[in-house]
């Protein structure tokens, strides 16, 4: 289970957020803040994507760069606020 | 005791010249920025003295001597010369911030080209759109972003060479050359570009309320007053390690990220990465930063965080700490003294005038909030919108002019004298910021007096917004406009109808957020979506994007029969 969820987010960071060119590999430890990836404007439409697929509100102190920053810790915030 | 010392004297005995004279600029006939960012700080004995120390997301340092900077840039000058460009050639930069984003812009200036810098976040439109206005002959960028500049590449006949600095053993197209500037041959000497005060040096692009974004051009002159204003406002000094976190994608991380401090011999610190207080803090204490010069949206971010990542670690090397890019409120001012033990001082300028013109400066009070007084050299008025004169009621506001004059003033929009001439009245340049003046002279910021977005520093055009936006399938009409926002002061949102055959939903918000973020840039982008059944309108069909913007900010709407008639 937690292993789907991780695919569905890191296809989405690929689709979304590198070009369709890229040969950039994401894999869940992968950093997307601190590395560009994923900007602080970007993390947006992320959080946004997160609350609809989990059917969440993530509060706004918790939408940080560093929660956001890898896959992984993605998953952490989401089982702070969510039975996955 | 400050490098300005007393600001009431400095003002008093005023001369561009001052900054000339410590410069030699024109001596031997010397004007080039990229000699006097490298080359002359060699010869000044400074050759071995660390220019940049640069450190990736991943925590990988390098450090670059300016002996380093100087034989570098050579090589990149040579190279691009090789390739037959030549003196007045638009070359773009459109890398992450990376060392060769900074020493290629040296190389392009010692050869003679205009240096187009260009945020690599941008989407292929945006990229586009500017190249196209420029006709950029050559870009130089990476891997990462090659992919946009192949996919408009076909629609720009000018652009002859795409240059990518790590391609390594990937396979590039016709038109396309690999550069290594690690493995590339050294180049001691080469001839560096005879150029005026008055040759064109950097091409900046920012963008209006309506049109396309504009090229704002600047010559080589403008380092008399970059470099000063660094001295002065920023307070470097030469033992300093001094971080800029503005990207040289935008007019402070070219003016004050690059030439300002390598024209007065100071090592800068860079940091490749996304923002994260944790990480900035921990940059500054590993290196012992010394002058801090970052942005209001930055340092509210911090302040979101809290004190305690603060006193986890040692910041005890801060000296000076400065901001730029929109109104410092007097909270951020408050709470960086009560976290650093010293304010950030708020600076004012824009990409037209090329390095600050309104500061507060070492040594001279500071009223929390305010954007400060006008740098010695700088003639600054609030002025009436109408008349275009100084408005004689302290506290009244008006509209901030400066009297042309000063080294660092944008020459002209690119292929655009039309929109140049117009920011001009009664002999003043009007900034399209609105102000007034208290009884000592300090400037208070009120607004802009246009539509445009001020998004974290960062101007963006309502107009590029929506005419990317009618371009989705669904799209019928729509406007963007400013909205509050704790953080960025401004973000964009967007109201739009939709064509028949579509309704609303999240997944349409999410993908045209996505479709503005891909096409022009994240900041672009709008934060907030609200779809309508129609927009307001004049009574010659132009929305009416003032009162949605009024909306928005809880302002009083008042009588719209003049707009409606507009």
């Amino acid at each position: 289970m937690a292993d789907d969820i991780k695919k569905m987010i890191i296809d989405y960071v690929k689709k979304e957020y590198l070009d369709e060119d890229s040969d950039q590999q994401v894999t869940e430890d992968t950093k997307l803040i601190s590395s560009g990836i994923v900007d602080s404007f970007s993390m947006v439409s992320l959080k946004m994507f997160l609350e609809k697929k989990f059917q969440i509100k993530i509060p706004d102190e918790k939408a940080t760069p560093e929660a956001f920053d890898s896959v992984n810790s993605i998953i952490n915030l989401l089982k702070e606020l969510t039975p996955l | 005791m400050s490098n300005i010392g007393s600001y009431e004297i400095r003002v008093k005995d005023f001369d561009w010249k001052m900054s000339e004279e410590e410069l030699g600029y024109g001596k031997n006939g010397k004007y080039n920025v990229g000699y006097f960012c490298s080359d002359r700080i060699c010869e000044i004995g400074n050759g071995k003295k660390v220019a940049l120390l640069w450190e990736g997301f991943a925590g990988d340092v390098k450090q670059y001597t300016f002996d380093d900077l100087r034989v570098l840039s050579n090589s990149f000058a040579a190279m691009l010369r090789g390739l037959g460009l030549t003196l007045g050639d638009r070359i773009c930069v459109f890398m992450d911030r990376i060392p060769e984003l900074y020493i290629s812009f040296l190389g392009i200036l010692k050869m003679g080209g205009i240096v187009q810098p260009l945020f690599s976040a941008f989407g292929e439109d945006a990229l586009k759109m500017r190249l196209e206005d420029a006709t950029t002959r050559a870009i130089l960028t990476t891997r990462k972003h090659l992919g946009k500049v192949r996919r408009i590449r076909s629609m720009l006949p000018d652009l002859e060479w795409v240059i990518v600095v790590d391609a390594g053993e990937r396979s590039l197209e016709r038109g396309e050359v690999a550069y290594s500037m690690e493995k590339a041959p050294k180049e001691e000497k080469i001839e560096i570009a005879e150029v005026g005060p008055e040759t064109p040096s950097v091409l900046h692009y920012t963008s209006g309320t309506t049109g396309r974004p504009k090229g704002a051009l600047h010559v080589h002159s403008a380092i008399i007053a970059q470099s000063i204003t660094t001295k002065w406002v920023l307070d470097t000094r030469p033992d300093d390690l001094y971080w800029c976190t503005a990207d040289p994608g935008w007019v402070t991380g070219t003016s004050y990220g690059i030439i300002g401090p390598w024209a007065n011999g100071i090592s800068q610190a860079v940091l490749d990465s996304g923002f994260s207080a944790q990480k900035w803090y921990a940059f500054i204490a590993k290196h012992k930063v010394t002058v801090w010069y970052s942005a209001p949206t930055a340092i509210r971010l911090l302040m979101k965080e809290g004190l305690d990542p603060v006193h986890r670690h040692d910041l005890s090397s801060l000296r000076h700490l400065a901001s730029v890019g929109e109104p410092l409120n007097a909270e951020a001012v408050l709470w960086s003294e009560k976290a650093f033990g010293k304010p950030f001082y708020d600076t004012y300028w824009q990409t037209e005038t090329g390095s600050i013109v309104i500061s507060n400066y070492p040594g001279m009070r500071i009223k929390p909030g305010s954007m400060g007084k006008p740098f010695p050299g700088i003639t600054a008025a609030v002025l009436n919108p109408k008349t275009f004169e100084p408005m004689p009621a302290i506290g009244t506001v008006g509209l901030i002019g400066l009297k042309p004059g000063w080294p660092s003033m944008f020459r002209m929009y690119w292929n655009n004298r039309e929109t140049y001439n117009k920011k001009f009245h009664n002999g003043w340049y009007i900034c399209g910021d609105r102000s007034s003046i208290d009884s000592e002279g300090y400037f208070w910021f009120v607004g802009r007096d246009d539509d445009v977005i001020n998004t974290a520093g960062h101007l963006v055009g309502p107009f590029e917004i929506e005419s990317a936006l009618l371009e989705h399938p669904s799209v019928a009409e729509s406007a963007a406009v400013g909205k509050p926002d704790p953080i960025n002061m401004e973000v964009v949102k967007a109201f739009i109808a939709l064509k028949p055959g579509f309704a609303k939903s999240d997944d349409l918000t999410m993908e045209i957020m996505n479709y503005i973020r891909k096409k022009l840039s994240p900041l672009a982008m709008p934060q907030e979506i609200e779809f309508v059944d129609s927009l307001p309108k004049t009574r010659s069909g132009k929305i009416m994007r003032r009162l949605l913007r009024a909306k928005e900010w809880g302002e009083e709407i008042g009588d719209i029969s003049t707009l409606e008639n507009d």
